[in-house]
């Protein structure tokens, strides 16, 4: 690879981690994280690791931001821990900012550091609030492009490339840095953190601030949790026995003749 | 004024833009307003003249020199110019990657919030909107406070209406764009390699997950995919273990698929991984532990160890064929 230092930062969200039905709180208003861990969504460990190789191969270093509680250090120190060198915080009291006000926030951020950021990277989706909003304004803020959905991307002579899938197959888009990326689940598979990553990622810094929160114009009421399905599986059987019954259904429902 | 967001490919309409229009349409009526539609791009002129048949009243058709192929900012700035000229009440566009690009963009440039993905909408001040969250595992009513509605429709939550008699008229238009409007846009296009059965469209899906063991232990699904013609699909474990493609990953961060017929093996049921599957018209369960989450939403299970199980239903499978 080519040696042009690459300042990149990713964006990443703490968020509740639950594989089954969630539990709210009582008022609905939240749910309720008493019990569960926390992760950010795998588009985000996605755009890390992606930060990481960029770096990697051209030189030059690796920021991760948040906007979130305090705690959201733990998911900074995730990605510290597979490379990524430095972190800027920025702390909330865990009320949800909608989709402007956190593009706001990370624009200031990005203009009040020194690094001025080559290539700014994003999930496509948070994994709670799913608006695809984030990154693309905070392109609007910046005055970059922004490659959105992207399932490959490389960087090369200054230019980002990057593609995604499309009707038929995938289209590809090429802008110049500085940009904004938004990438998703596939892109790089994400490293494991070493023994040594995770002590490391202890001692490196991280800036913290508190943006004062703008009144939301896209602000949530309540949660509601799907109805029960109240469905349960027929078993046909216990081990290979079961074949002939599997054999029909698929007659039952055509998918053999 | 609702107006509608509508896009194509090179000509072809997106399928889904028309659940956007009913959508669009229903919101109208149910406001007294007229429904219009935009469509961008000179290509698009055949869609343009077609959505008549749909309840779009006008359609704005925006043409430029520049224009030749998708470029979001463009179309979001078109957008734009039509809400400001015609006083638009709502703007609707699909729950898809374009959708909601194309919002957030024209979100930036009118600095109005956007609310993706929802399920439902009734205009006001402020609007009340009902929308899907993880990935449709919640779902949230919030408030958008605005003088203009942004949003978009969550996939197949609302059904296209069926063409009927009507016309619309249809305005070209030459949008002022803005430096960088089209900075982004399609440079090239990579067709898919020919055959194979692609994910989201194949009818029967043998899907594996961590039970699976290895991507060696694929093999056993490969050949039971291919007895049914179907495609393989995976759980996020397998795919983040590098034993098949990340393409085949089926969930909230994969691809969302509705075959007639899904196949589980070893896969727990885990939300994020059921958001992908859960509309699936038959889930057939292979699994070693009774209570996984899956059985709460499949039809049918086979309880054990699926590298025993998979060979006998392999068997059986070919003998029922011939
Ligand atoms: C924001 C977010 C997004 C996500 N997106 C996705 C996504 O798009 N897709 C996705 O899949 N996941 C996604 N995940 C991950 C998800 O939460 C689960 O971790 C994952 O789906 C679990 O995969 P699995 O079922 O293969 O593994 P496990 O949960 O470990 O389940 C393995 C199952 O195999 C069974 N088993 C084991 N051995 C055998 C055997 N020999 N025979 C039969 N059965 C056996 C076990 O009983 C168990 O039920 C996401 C997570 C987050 C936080
Ligand atoms: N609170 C936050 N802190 C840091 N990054 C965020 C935050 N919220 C969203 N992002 C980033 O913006 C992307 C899109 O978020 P969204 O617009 O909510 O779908 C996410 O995948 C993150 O990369």
């Amino acid at each position: 690879a080519e040696h042009v230092l690459m300042d990149v930062l990713v964006c990443i969200k703490r968020v509740p981690l639950s594989g089954g039905r969630f539990v709210l709180t009582e008022d609905a208003t939240e749910i309720d994280t008493r019990r569960l861990g926390f992760t950010v969504s795998p588009h985000e460990e996605t755009a890390v690791e992606v930060a990481v190789r960029l770096v990697e191969a051209h030189g030059g270093s690796s920021t991760v931001l948040s906007l979130g509680v305090p705690e959201s250090e733990e998911q900074m120190r995730d990605a510290m821990a597979i490379g990524i060198d430095r972190g800027i915080l920025l702390e909330t009291d865990g009320a949800e900012w909608d989709g402007q006000a956190t593009a706001e926030a990370i624009a200031a951020a990005v203009r009040a550091d020194a690094s001025g950021f080559d290539l700014i990277l994003f999930g496509n989706e948070s994994a709670d609030a799913a608006g695809s909003q984030v990154g693309v304004r905070v392109a609007h803020l910046l005055g970059r492009p922004a490659l959105t959905g992207l399932k490959g991307l490389s960087v090369e002579g200054g230019r980002l490339r990057g593609e995604r899938p499309a009707t038929g197959g995938r289209e590809v888009f090429e802008v110049p840095l500085p940009a904004v990326a938004t990438v998703k689940d596939g892109v790089a598979i994400p490293r494991y953190p070493s023994v040594p990553g995770r002590i490391r990622a202890k001692k490196k810094p991280i800036e913290r601030s508190t943006p004062t929160r703008p009144a939301s114009r896209l602000e949530k009421v309540s949660f509601t949790l799907p109805a029960e399905t109240g469905k349960r599986a027929t078993v046909l059987g216990d081990g290979p026995a079961a074949a002939a019954a599997v054999v029909d259904i698929f007659r039952k429902i055509g998918a053999i003749q | 004024m609702i107006l509608v967001l509508v896009d194509h490919d090179r000509g072809e309409l997106a399928e889904l833009s028309l659940q956007a229009i009913a959508f669009g349409r229903q919101l109208a009526a149910a406001n007294g307003s007229e429904l219009h539609a935009l469509v961008v791009g000179a290509d698009g002129k055949g869609v343009a003249a077609s959505l008549g048949a749909y309840g779009v009243g006008t359609v704005h058709l925006a043409t430029h020199d520049g224009l030749t192929d998708y470029a979001p900012a463009a179309s979001a700035r078109a957008a734009a110019e039509l809400v400001s000229r015609l006083a638009a009440r709502a703007v609707v566009g699909v729950g898809d990657q374009r959708g909601n690009e194309v919002l957030a963009h024209l979100g930036a440039i009118t600095g109005l919030p956007v609310a993706a993905d929802c399920t439902s909408v009734v205009l006001g001040e402020p609007t009340q909107v009902e929308r899907a969250r993880w990935a449709g595992n919640l779902s949230e009513t919030a408030l958008l406070h605005a003088p203009v509605a942004l949003v978009s429709v969550v996939p197949h939550a609302v059904r296209a209406d069926a063409p009927a008699d009507g016309s619309a008229t249809v305005e070209e238009f030459t949008p002022t764009l803005a430096e960088g409007d089209l900075a982004v846009r399609v440079v090239e296009r990579v067709p898919d390699a020919a055959g194979g059965i692609s994910l989201a469209e194949a009818k029967v899906i043998v899907s594996g997950g961590r039970g699976v063991g290895s991507a060696e232990g694929f093999a056993l699904l490969e050949e039971l995919a291919g007895l049914l013609g179907g495609a393989i699909g995976a759980s996020r474990v397998v795919t983040s273990a590098g034993w098949r493609p990340q393409a085949e990953q089926v969930g909230q961060t994969g691809t969302k698929v509705s075959p007639d017929l899904y196949i589980a093996c070893g896969i727990s049921g885990a939300s994020q991984h059921l958001a992908g599957c859960h509309t699936s018209k038959t889930i057939l369960v292979i699994n070693n532990d009774a209570d996984a989450p899956i059985m709460a939403h499949a039809d049918y299970a086979v309880i054990g160890d699926l590298h025993k199980i998979l060979p006998a239903v392999i068997e059986a499978t070919r003998a029922a064929k011939v």
